[in-house]
């Protein structure tokens, strides 16, 4: 009885990789029909490959962890999404214009584009790249755990974490972007019926919702509200606007809004988005009765897990394991494609200017073989927890966002130059935040301080170099 | 153009309101209130978006 969770897992890792061999078998693929789709996916695929980003093992296991050892805090995740979705109506319709008039494939090329220059895109790509890591990671942690606990200890964490990361490799390199749209479908149909599941069954097994919480609030006051661990509200605002504005900054969320066949997309998902959000809240109801189920865990990456297989039956904790695969599989095959992107279109490719396209192809997925590796040794050192290291990653890419919304709104209020110094300060003091271990400073989340700086110096740099010499600015930021 | 300011009002709902709803009582469908006034929030947010869509210009060419 206990093989049942193993088998139902590799079975769903084989589906996603048929679906992903079916696609390609009707598709030629150029890099254009690789990364973007061509540009010509409509309402409902682009709503599941930008939803594929949400509900990924950051909320599966994440978004329940965090409810189980943080509590209260947790509440950002559900402001951030409305907070996104609301700014998604007014951003992603002016990139996407900009990107289909000039053909742009990857999220460097828009900065490249827009000011002319390829170093621009190089640092774009390297931070890109720099970002992906922990959220792969992420993906990759949670993937582990669910093989680790579906085999009952048999495979050991770093073993299952090497299969997933072999087998996602593998997924990205036959497939590209179809494969995962197609997967998209099947794990959001999965993870909808399981979340429901989950985040109904076990808070009755608890003792019912309304007695769980004041039973929590007894043992442990404050634990619910904002407040404890330094997370007051000035965090929570900070955190909520650094990861609502960053959202779409992710390389890869950027390279989905491409992907869309026309503009009105958009706008129609800002109506419907958010209320997808409210999913999460099964999965903190979830985490909130893992306290009472399985008190006292080390590891809270592993409280819904964990819960699940105190609670259900074999074949059940299997279903449920397949839907964390799955979770896990959308987004990181889209990141490690990403990666590939990024790399060779906008390292690569501008260093080797004769490369012909089947190199740059070449190029795109050897990358994504040492993106593998690379998250592979990263994951098997540590013990963050999912929502730590996705939050590392916020840091890094929201760092785009001052230039980003500069372009599109004010265009002769940011230069070449400003936009370079605003995202390498930003960086910077980022990368001095992460080595030193400070998340929170002054009370506010230290990603955010990043990008008021950032904020700041693209401004004034910007100003700067203008007055020395306004026409180049001007032609190459217009349009 | 003018219904797209409508989009300020979750901003504010969100932001300015969590300082009045910090606490856990009155428990609410099951939520701590925080968590049940921003679940309230996401959904006059969708309604707010829906809105906007509806009267936007910018959605009535083609």
């Amino acid at each position: 009885m206990h093989e049942a969770p193993i088998i139902l897992i590799f079975a769903t890792m084989l589906v996603a990789l048929c679906l992903a061999l079916l696609s390609k078998k009707r598709k030629r693929l150029d890099m254009e029909q690789w990364s973007v789709g061509g540009r010509r996916f409509g309402v409902l695929f682009v709503f599941l490959l930008l939803a594929g980003e949400i509900y990924t093992t950051f909320t599966f296991l994440g978004g329940s962890g965090w409810a189980y050892g943080t509590g209260g805090p947790t509440v950002y995740i559900l402001a951030y999404g409305a907070v996104a979705y609301l700014f998604s109506y007014f951003l992603l319709p002016p990139i996407w214009r900009y990107a289909k008039r000039h053909q742009l494939i990857s999220q460097p090329d828009f900065f490249v584009r827009q000011f002319n220059s390829p170093a621009l895109g190089v640092l774009v790509a390297l931070v890109g790249v720099v970002a992906i890591i922990p959220y792969l990671q992420s993906q990759m942690t949670g993937l582990g755990l669910i093989v680790q606990m579906a085999s009952y200890g048999a495979l050991p964490q770093w073993v299952a974490i090497a299969i997933a990361m072999f087998l996602l490799a593998i997924y990205v390199t036959v497939s590209g972007i179809y494969g995962t749209a197609w997967t998209a479908v099947l794990k959001d149909i999965l993870i909808l019926a399981v979340v429901l599941v989950v985040g109904i069954a076990l808070p009755i097994r608890a003792g019912g919702l309304h007695q769980l919480m004041v039973h929590i609030n007894q043992e442990k006051p404050g634990f619910l509200t904002l407040g404890q661990h330094g997370m007051g509200i000035p965090w929570f605002l900070s955190t909520v606007a650094l990861t609502g504005l960053g959202f779409y900054m992710w390389p890869h969320a950027f390279g989905a809004v491409y992907t869309a066949k026309n503009e009105r997309i958009f706008r129609r998902n800002a109506t419907f988005l958010p209320l997808y959000q409210l999913i999460l809240l099964f999965v903190f109801f979830a985490g909130f009765a893992a306290i009472w189920i399985v008190p006292g865990l080390k590891n809270t990456n592993l409280a819904l897990l964990a819960a699940v297989q105190k609670t259900f039956p074999a074949w059940l904790v299997g279903v449920i394991g397949s839907a964390g695969v799955l979770t896990a599989i959308v987004p990181g095959s889209l990141m490690m494609m990403c990666a590939g992107t990024l790399v060779a279109e906008n390292l690569y490719k501008p260093c080797f200017k004769n490369a012909s396209s089947q190199q740059v192809q070449r190029v795109a997925r050897v990358v994504v073989w040492l993106v593998a590796i690379v998250t592979f040794l990263f994951s098997i050192h540590s013990n963050a927890t999912i929502v730590a290291l996705l939050l590392m990653g916020y840091n890094f890419v929201s760092q785009f966002f001052p230039t980003v919304l500069l372009t599109l709104f004010a265009p002769s209020n940011v230069t070449k130059a400003g936009a370079f110094s605003g995202i390498v300060i930003g960086v910077v003091l980022v990368v001095y935040f992460t080595l030193t271990k400070q998340s929170i400073l002054w009370g506010a989340n230290t990603g955010f301080w990043a990008l008021l700086v950032n904020m700041l110096v693209v401004l004034l740099v910007s100003v700067a170099t203008r007055q020395k010499s306004l026409s180049p600015a001007q032609v190459n930021t217009g349009m | 153009m003018a219904i797209r300011w409508l989009a300020c009002l979750p901003i504010i709902v969100i932001f300015g309101g969590v300082f009045f709803v910090n606490h856990v009582y009155p428990i609410l469908l099951g939520m701590p209130f925080l968590f049940f006034y921003m679940v309230m929030a996401i959904l006059f947010t969708s309604v707010c978006m829906a809105v906007i869509y509806h009267f936007d210009p910018a959605n009535k060419e083609e």
